[in-house]
């Protein structure tokens, strides 16, 4: 269990993705269940050991070892605080930590794949990869789904395809989203009306932690609302697009905002490495908002001699969860917006301590 | 900033609900969020897709919502035991039958989320076996009807032993 919170950052997230600098990650989710058995809310303890046993023999075929090592951590016997860290880093829902009876996870070694077992539905294949490969991810993802439903029988009609818990997720049961940076749009104002535009063509937007959460330091998570009456190939496309043209915009803003506002943006984006550097209190909230100016800052090489890679394993351990995790204990808010300060200054600034 | 709620603690959440595009803004600290239910990013609880959903289920065709007479009489999932009622309560499905029992009612409320009633992506291959295999079955029956019909009897028992046949493979 340690390996996968002892490091703030997936390994996956080591590497560099296409239009890394825009977009943080691409994420494919399938949601699947076994026919015949309750749908977990109301399976007996017995009949959700029963899946979790049914879904662990798929760890043993040989094709899924192509894809990668795969080890399942079950989530009895975890602490809430390594639970939170899970979610902190998107392996695992919210919703499992607190709610699955016979929840678990089945994790890739870098953990690009995660597979929760007996959350909403017996089954949610999830891939993220680093940047900008939504394809990539489905590609894999399609792959595992297959290797699964060779094993088991999933719950599927003809009319209404692939059966959830859920009747937003039917039909296909995908749920493929892009997280993006897009500062420059929220700074041009623009971004009010890019989201009505993306709601009208079915999408969906949210913050950083999924649904119902709030858009912290200009993440957005772009994904597909429609899961019925459109094959997989087209809703990936529909978002493929969109999301291509959304960078475009991000990418004209900054330009923009270099050649009208150059001074002014190099203010800001400077005044918030110095707050990092040597704050002594950070709430989440301005955290996030200055790690994603200095990140900007970085990617338009305002900022030299720091890798965007420090950023995104700094927003991760800057949460809530995996500070408290760091530091070995449950803090306070007030401890923790100290500690989060600490954080920042030995990281960005070893001699500010 | 002060929570709000308590005016004791520094608010640490934020949030903006944005409803019929009313914009309120909520500053809690943490105890007192977690005690009104609010979401935390990272916990359970708060407002979900499902309170959504149970909001456009609770209401009849008629855009009324349903009386206690209505929902006694509503139709129940045979297999995991799932009201209609319960479903609109929490916006979620007991079992994959529960599509099968409740369809009537749930052509409405796909279309209105999806825009759609009929899924036309990926079928397993396991499952769609069966499911062509089934339809195979069927366009062969009526084959043999035709055949029964027109006195081709000879055609007609080649027909039953192929029937027969895919039955039995239909049966594995």
């Amino acid at each position: 269990m340690s390996r996968y919170t002892e490091h703030a950052v997936s390994s996956w997230m080591q590497a560099d993705g296409p239009d890394s600098d825009i977009v943080i990650s691409s994420r494919i989710r399938i949601a699947r269940n076994v026919s015949n058995e309750p749908f977990p809310m109301l399976a007996t303890n017995q009949q959700s050991e029963e899946v979790l046993n049914r879904v662990a023999s798929v760890l043993k075929d040989e094709e899924l070892k192509v894809i990668g090592d795969f080890d399942l951590v079950p989530l009895t016997g975890m602490s809430e605080l390594e639970k939170r860290v899970l979610v902190e880093k998107h392996l695992i829902s919210p919703n499992l930590a607190n709610e699955a009876r016979n929840g678990a996870v089945i994790l890739s070694g870098n953990e690009a794949v995660s597979i929760m077992v007996n959350e909403e539905d017996h089954l949610r294949i999830q891939v993220l990869y680093p940047g900008f490969q939504l394809k990539e991810a489905w590609d894999v993802a399609g792959r595992i789904d297959d290797i699964f439903e060779s094993v088991v029988d999933y719950a599927y009609d003809e009319k209404h395809g692939y059966l959830t818990s859920c009747p937003t997720n039917v039909g296909t049961g995908i749920r493929a989203s892009v997280m993006m940076h897009l500062p420059a749009l929220v700074m041009t104002q623009q971004m009010n009306r890019i989201l009505q535009a993306i709601q009208q063509v079915g999408l969906a937007v949210r913050g950083l932690y999924g649904e119902g959460s709030e858009v912290m330091g200009n993440i957005f998570q772009i994904s597909n609302q429609i899961t019925l009456g459109q094959t997989e190939e087209e809703i990936i496309d529909n978002l493929h697009g969109v999301a291509r043209q959304i960078i475009e915009h991000e990418k004209a803003a900054r330009q923009k905002l270099l050649n009208e506002s150059r001074a002014k943006l190099t203010d800001r984006i400077r005044r918030s490495f110095g707050i990092l550097c040597y704050a002594e209190i950070m709430d989440s909230k301005e955290a996030a908002q200055r790690l994603s100016d200095v990140r900007l800052g970085i990617d338009l090489g305002l900022i030299e001699g720091l890798s965007p890679k420090v950023m995104n394993e700094l927003l991760v351990m800057t949460q809530p969860g995996y500070l408290q995790h760091h530091y070995g204990r449950p803090l306070s808010p007030d401890e923790r917006d100290a500690h989060r300060a600490k954080l920042f200054r030995e990281r960005l600034n070893p001699s500010g301590r | 900033m002060l929570c709000q709620e308590c005016g004791k603690r520094p608010a640490t959440l934020h949030f903006t609900k944005i409803v019929n595009g009313d914009k309120t803004e909520f500053h809690f600290c943490e105890p007192c969020a977690r005690e009104k239910g609010e979401l935390i990013p990272g916990t359970a609880g708060g407002f979900s897709i499902h309170n959504l959903l149970s909001g456009l289920l609770e209401l009849d065709p008629t855009g009324k919502p349903a009386t206690a007479q209505q929902k006694a009489a509503q139709p129940r999932c045979d297999f995991c035991g799932m009201t209609y009622a319960q479903f609109s309560k929490i916006g979620r499905f007991g079992c994959g039958e529960c599509y099968r029992h409740f369809q009537d009612r749930l052509t409405p409320l796909l279309k209105r989320v999806h825009g759609n009633t009929t899924h036309v992506g990926k079928v397993p291959k396991r499952v769609g076996k069966k499911v062509q295999l089934r339809r195979q079955i069927e366009q062969l029956k009526r084959d043999l009807a035709l055949k029964v019909e027109q006195e081709e009897f000879e055609a007609a028992a080649k027909l039953r032993d192929q029937i027969r046949e895919l039955e039995r493979q239909s049966a594995l």
